[in-house]
């Protein structure tokens, strides 16, 4: 800030001097030649990332308190609090909470497993990148929603069909990544393991795998967040327990502070999720940094 | 003047080749190139940029699979290559790097040895990008020494490095060849670093090799001796540098 100041006082008072002749006025503090205009964003603001949802809370409370928010359309955050002692009491949220988070996990792993698998098969060999790519792109540009129906007539509307919509949705984004970054291995360290004689077996697992991995962490990144996405999808669509159950439910009633306890679920599932696979990042990805960092 | 490359006994020689022809879409990068190099021997090549020298390097390697060519090329199955980068993989430590592809103990034992010998002693743990540049050539070459191989083919290896780190791996080079005696065939084009390094310099230029100068001063070679730097104006005047005013040192 105090730079851009600088920058202008600089050439509007060279101006000046020229334009009148007079001698500069002593300024307040020396400027000098060396400052330049900034033009990146600047130093970072400490907690920057937590003011914005504070002030949104903040909002929340006062709207709430002042009685400019309709309770109808949004509960008081203590109401939401209060359900959320509730729902805990009557046991309602474990339940559905471990119901939601078993369909998800075990759809993450059931997709996580054949996106790799699809991923590493596509991208050792061209035969099975020329059986297994094309498949994947088309059921990449067919949205996970409008195969629901589709997948209710197969599976019916129990388990097997929650499960199959996460997995599905989930393969897209391991594949890709994991696939885009096995074929993005430099080509020089396929060089080199030729001239060490490598066998094909040390070639995938010393060179072709772990250099694959950053793109695989990246896509388990996406995975994750898109799991929840497809569990609130299932949850709302077809089911008779789970938070999107719970939420659907409380929908209903009419009780929006239940509907608010599912959501902060979902947004607490989101970002503990989203650090997991961060920490793993960092401990898989360890090389990466460097003695500068 | 060196032996003519037939006088050589095929007994004592490493890479035999004859008549080496290499093509790139309707280019002739190497016309009919004749080169015997002996056990042992430090051969550099010079050459100025897209005069055939890393194609060259490249065949030798056996690394040139879609380029066309004709000619006999024999070189050993146990050989070792030197980049210009070091080319370590990023993702495994030090020593994982030295012994890639080694089997068991022996291998873990001999890529110590290797890493003391270039003087990195207790790096073995480190990650590739925690070095500098220079210690990372290193590594690559505790790398390629480990394989104990009877042919080091090195691609202008000190060229990304800076002047003294250069002058320091020319000491270490010498040193570890003096010792583990590989025939070796340095691509280079730095002229000084050919002079002081090899016993033999070859020329290469446009496809043909025009120079074969063995170079008989003793080691370790002084910049500032006249021979030297008579050896060095006949090498730029091949590689078509003139130099009427450079300095005798």
């Amino acid at each position: 800030m105090a730079t851009i100041w600088d920058a202008d006082e600089v050439k509007s008072s060279r101006a000046s001097g020229r334009e009148s002749g007079y001698t500069l006025p002593a300024v307040a503090r020396p400027v000098t030649a060396r400052n330049r205009r900034r033009l990146g964003p600047g130093p970072a603001i400490p907690f920057g990332l937590q003011i914005g949802p504070a002030l949104l809370v903040l909002l929340w409370v006062a709207g709430s308190a002042f009685g400019w928010i309709d309770p109808r359309i949004l509960s008081a955050p203590w109401t939401v609090i209060e359900a959320f002692a509730r729902l805990i009491e009557q046991g309602r949220l474990q339940d559905n909470f471990v119901t939601s988070a078993t369909r998800a996990l075990l759809g993450l792993s059931i997709g996580l497993v054949i996106g790799t698998i699809l991923a590493v098969t596509a991208g050792l060999s061209r035969i099975g990148e020329a059986l297994i790519d094309g498949p994947v792109q088309i059921k990449r540009a067919i949205p996970t929603l409008a195969l629901i129906p589709l997948l209710i007539l197969w599976f019916g509307i129990g388990e097997g069909m929650k499960v199959t919509t996460i997995a599905l949705a989930v393969i897209i984004p391991i594949y890709i990544h994991t696939h885009n970054a096995l074929r993005s291995i430099d080509s020089r360290y396929v060089e080199l393991a030729e001239t060490l004689r490598m066998s094909q077996k040390d070639f995938i697992f010393q060179v072709v795998l772990p250099g694959a991995l950053p793109g695989f962490l990246l896509g388990l990144r996406f995975a994750v967040t898109l799991c929840w996405v497809s569990l609130v999808v299932v949850e709302q669509i077809n089911a008779t327990s789970g938070l999107g159950y719970m939420i659907e439910l409380a929908r209903n009633y009419g009780q929006t502070d239940v509907i608010l306890v599912g959501l902060v679920v979902y947004v607490l599932l989101g970002l503990v999720s989203d650090g997991l696979v961060r920490l793993l990042e960092r401990r898989v990805l360890s090389w990466r940094r460097t003695l500068a960092n | 003047m060196a032996p003519h490359p037939s006088q050589l006994k095929s007994a004592s020689r490493t890479v035999h080749v004859r008549n080496l022809m290499r093509r790139f879409a309707a280019k002739t990068i190497l016309n009919r190139v004749d080169l015997d190099i002996a056990e042992g021997e430090f051969v550099a090549l010079l050459g100025r940029s897209g005069s055939g020298k890393s194609t060259f390097l490249k065949a030798l390697a056996g690394l040139d699979h879609d380029v066309e060519g004709t000619g006999t090329l024999e070189a050993p199955e146990n050989l070792s290559v030197v980049f210009q980068d070091a080319r370590l993989l990023p993702w495994r430590t030090v020593i994982q790097n030295v012994t890639l592809g080694l089997q068991g103990a022996a291998g873990q034992e001999a890529g110590r040895k290797a890493l003391a010998e270039v003087g990195l002693e207790g790096r073995e743990a480190a990650w590739p990008n925690q070095l500098s540049g220079g210690e990372q050539q290193r590594v690559a070459l505790a790398r390629s020494l480990v394989r104990q191989p009877s042919l080091l083919l090195a691609d202008e290896p000190f060229g990304a490095l800076d002047a003294l780190t250069r002058l320091k791996m020319h000491d270490l080079l010498r040193e570890l060849c003096a010792r583990h005696r590989p025939a070796v065939l340095l691509v280079t084009h730095d002229v000084d670093e050919a002079i002081s390094l090899a016993d033999r310099i070859l020329v290469l230029d446009d496809g043909h090799l025009i120079e074969n100068l063995r170079i008989d001063l003793p080691t370790p070679r002084d910049h500032g001796d006249p021979r030297f730097a008579k050896i060095r104006t006949q090498l730029l005047s091949r590689l078509g540098v003139e130099t009427p005013g450079r300095r005798a040192a």
